[in-house]
């Protein structure tokens, strides 16, 4: 299948027309999802699109989103003795209260990369003398794979491979946020691949009970452009609703198979968000019958105080209060180089990705 | 000013934006010499009647053979380049290496043929050398050093900061063949296909161009930090900008297919048989047909073009936005998100 | 929050299918997506297929904003002799 098209620069030049027709004055879209901050800012969208319009980063990045002392577990675990860590590459260097993985593994912890949680599971099986412990980050795409490796876990009999669980839920982030009230939102580009497992129903209490529109969006220039020119639509239309751009793999239904996975293994339950605290029911746990896998039950450990960097704006930045430049430590005291806080820390985070692409 | 790091971690070794303040801040401190501080791959020393290259590098890459190459070939082809970059005809080499303990004869015996193998397609020979022996567990089974001398012809004129405002930058063929081939090898991704490095010596292709103009104000060959990387040094060191092209810039499918299911940039994938030449654009259009007609040539694009503002590396996305290439902090780790 | 691919699967074994990619292939699991067959292009995220593509709504998305839009006239600028 070619989907070159979906990168065409005429079709691209079309939707531009179209946005710019269709913007009157100052309208703010939240972007919830860190692949689409990606996205955007690789294509080069931002500077394109017209000045009124705004494309607010929202919590979408799993590594700025996990809490510190998740962190700082994930290191605990690597210096356990016989204790193998794996990791999806972007935990590697998020900083937690003392130390990063990166740096835990310079110190002599054994610490691996994997791109698949399978990879993690093979590894299990490969040294039956140590405890494999996965660092379970990432939103409802990736909680139902790790869902699929516990139960071939459980199948093939494997007693040594573990899960972290720091999984997080997208839905119910975005009520709280629209509960807090204090973004001036137009409407939502709503994640991609969330979607493609959990459908566009979730969304649905956003334009019913909050009169935002939506629109679930693909990850290619073309999808991004005819993203927004649908929620523009909608917001000119006064009928917000969920719509899905994302035609060729999103279905209303989703996944219904997946999500039976995830919702056989973990349950929902609360979670805290890091810079931003407690959202309620926005996390998955392991159920009863799955709990001999959870890392953190089987290995106690003494975490550090947790500690909170003064001066830093993740949470509101996060939730689309603030733009990053308006952040005091932005660009000055939290840099790439040395990050403060975790929106500075993942390279899909909001601050990085501006400061990446010379939003400063 | 940032602070210093108590420890050294493996993104001071990526080629990024961290290893360059470690150099700036602690070898050049130390060293401190007009050939040094120049920055390019090799130094030109002046000596009575003409002027000599000299260039080292260590290689220290696992797996020790990978698609495409191995250590060897790699820290031959590797110093040959340096000097080539620099304009410089190859004379010498040398190799120096640390075995690890419990190293297979057989495979070093391997590795050796395939360092003299390129070294003689090049014409030149390894005239001096060391070896060292360590425990087992401190040498990743080998690490290679080796260091070239070369002589640079009159009337060629290469540095990393003589790009000027209006040159071309061109490059040999398609980029990213290396850092993908040696990540899959050594981290066990499971990728299946074409993936091989493009290990290979450059000077055979240099001296072709040179043989078309002597206005070549740059050469860089990309490789830790890939094409960005590198670019990003020469539009620093010349006090210059450069502006990239999405659309010509050669990605061989599989290797694009890759980079997408790692969550890696091309653009910032070690290259170990590209260069990146910067030419006055006059002469641009000759250069690149005499690079095309070379067998390291093959795929051989124009791909963008030095400005005097903005200063820094950009890329022209395909859907016409502008795309700032910043130096990375340490090297790109594969993601999900 | 997620890099999904797509490939073709080109052959299936139990729970593991080979996935071209492009001329890359790699294993990917199907337990997400139990009725996937040989022949199908995919989305694969972390080493698992999550959702099939729907080449007829891949391509009546282009065809339809083709129609309002058109393609670049101008197409990419040709590098000069």
């Amino acid at each position: 299948m070619n989907l070159d098209k979906f990168s065409d620069p005429g079709l691209a030049k079309g939707l531009l027309g179209k946005i710019e027709s269709l913007v009157r004055g100052d309208v703010a879209l939240m972007e919830v999802c860190g692949t689409h901050t990606m996205a955007i800012a690789s294509s080069g969208i931002r500077n394109l699109l017209p000045k009124p319009l705004k494309l607010l980063s929202g919590p979408g990045c799993p590594v700025c989103v996990t809490p510190t002392h998740e962190v700082d577990r994930a290191v605990a675990f690597a210096r356990l003795p016989d204790v193998i860590l794996t990791t999806f590459g972007d935990m590697l260097r998020v900083t937690g209260s003392e130390s990063s993985l990166e740096q835990s593994k310079a110190e002599g912890a054994e610490v691996r990369v994997v791109y698949s949680p399978r990879d993690a599971l093979a590894l299990a099986r490969e040294h039956p003398d140590k405890s494999i412990i996965f660092v379970g980050v990432g939103f409802e795409t990736t909680s139902p794979t790790i869902a699929a490796t516990v139960k071939e876990a459980r199948e093939k009999g494997v007693a040594n491979f573990f899960v972290q669980p720091a999984f997080k839920l997208v839905p119910e982030a975005l009520r709280a946020i629209l509960e807090m009230g204090r973004v001036k939102l137009a409407g939502f580009l709503c994640p991609g691949h969330v979607s493609t497992i959990i459908g566009s129903r979730p969304y649905e209490f956003i334009p019913r009970d909050y009169g935002q529109p939506c629109v679930i969006a693909g990850f290619e220039p073309v999808d991004i452009l005819e993203a927004v020119a649908m929620l523009l639509e909608q917001i000119r239309s006064g009928k917000p609703r969920v719509e899905i751009q994302y035609r060729r793999t999103v279905r209303p239904e989703g996944n219904p198979q997946a999500v039976a996975l995830m919702e056989e293994v973990f349950e929902p339950c609360d979670s805290e968000w890091r810079a931003i605290g407690m959202i309620p029911k926005t996390g998955l746990a392991f159920r009863k019958g799955f709990k001999a896998f959870d890392a953190t039950e089987r290995f106690p450990v003494t975490l550090p105080a947790p500690v909170d960097p003064p001066g830093c704006l993740c949470g509101e930045v996060m939730m689309g209060i603030h733009a990053p430049r308006e952040c005091s430590l932005f660009g000055t005291g939290c840099t790439p180089a040395h990050p403060v806080g975790p929106c500075m820390v993942s390279s899909e985070g909001a601050c990085a990705a501006w400061y990446k692409y010379g939003e400063r | 000013m940032d602070p210093r790091p108590l420890k050294i971690t493996l993104a001071h070794g990526s080629g990024g934006r961290m290893m360059q303040e470690l150099i700036a801040t602690l070898f050049r401190r130390a060293f401190d010499n007009p050939a040094l501080n120049s920055l390019d791959d090799a130094a030109e020393l002046a000596f009575p009647g003409t002027r000599l290259a000299f260039t080292t590098d260590s290689y220290v890459v696992t797996p020790l053979i990978f698609p495409g190459g191995d250590i060897g070939r790699l820290a031959v082809c590797g110093t040959l380049n340096d000097l080539a970059v620099k304009g410089a005809r190859p004379l010498a080499l040398s190799a120096s290496f640390i075995l690890e303990e419990g190293l297979e004869t057989a495979l070093l015996e391997k590795i050796v043929a395939s360092m003299a193998r390129a070294a003689s397609e090049a014409g030149v020979s390894v005239v001096t050398g060391d070896t060292k022996v360590v425990e087992k567990g401190k040498a990743d089974g080998m690490f290679i050093t080796t260091s070239g001398v070369g002589e640079i012809p009159a009337g060629r004129n290469v540095s990393g900061s003589l790009a000027r405002p209006g040159d071309a930058v061109l490059v040999n063929g398609p980029i990213a063949e290396h850092g993908i081939a040696v990540l899959n090898a050594r981290m066990d991704f499971g990728l299946k296909g074409d993936l091989k490095s493009d290990c290979a010596s450059l000077s055979g292709l240099v001296e072709a161009l040179f043989g078309v103009t002597s206005k070549i104000h740059a050469m860089r060959d990309p490789t830790r930090g890939g094409v960005a990387t590198t670019l990003n040094e020469i539009a620093g060191q010349s006090g210059v900008g450069i502006i990239l092209e999405e659309a010509r810039i050669p990605v061989r499918p599989e290797v694009k297919a890759s980079c997408d299911l790692l969550g890696l940039d091309p653009l910032y994938v070690a290259n170990e048989g590209k260069v990146l030449v910067v030419v006055d654009r006059d002469e641009a259009g000759a250069v690149l047909v005499s690079m095309k007609g070379c067998p390291l040539g093959e795929g051989a694009a124009r791909i963008g073009e030095v400005v005097d503002k903005p200063r820094g590396v950009f890329l022209r996305t395909r859907i016409g936005g502008l795309r700032p290439l910043i130096l990375l902090e340490g090297e790109q780790l594969p993601r999900i998100c | 929050m997620c890099l999904a691919v797509p490939g073709k699967i080109k052959k299936i074994e139990g729970r593991l299918a080979e996935v071209d990619f492009g001329g890359v292939t790699r294993e990917s699991a199907l337990d997400l997506l139990a009725d996937a067959k040989v022949g199908d292009y995919i989305l694969v995220h972390a080493g698992y297929a999550i959702q099939k593509l729907d080449e007829q709504e891949a391509l009546e998305t282009i065809k339809l904003l083709e129609e309002v839009y058109g393609s670049d006239p101008e197409g990419p600028e040709e590098p000069s002799p």
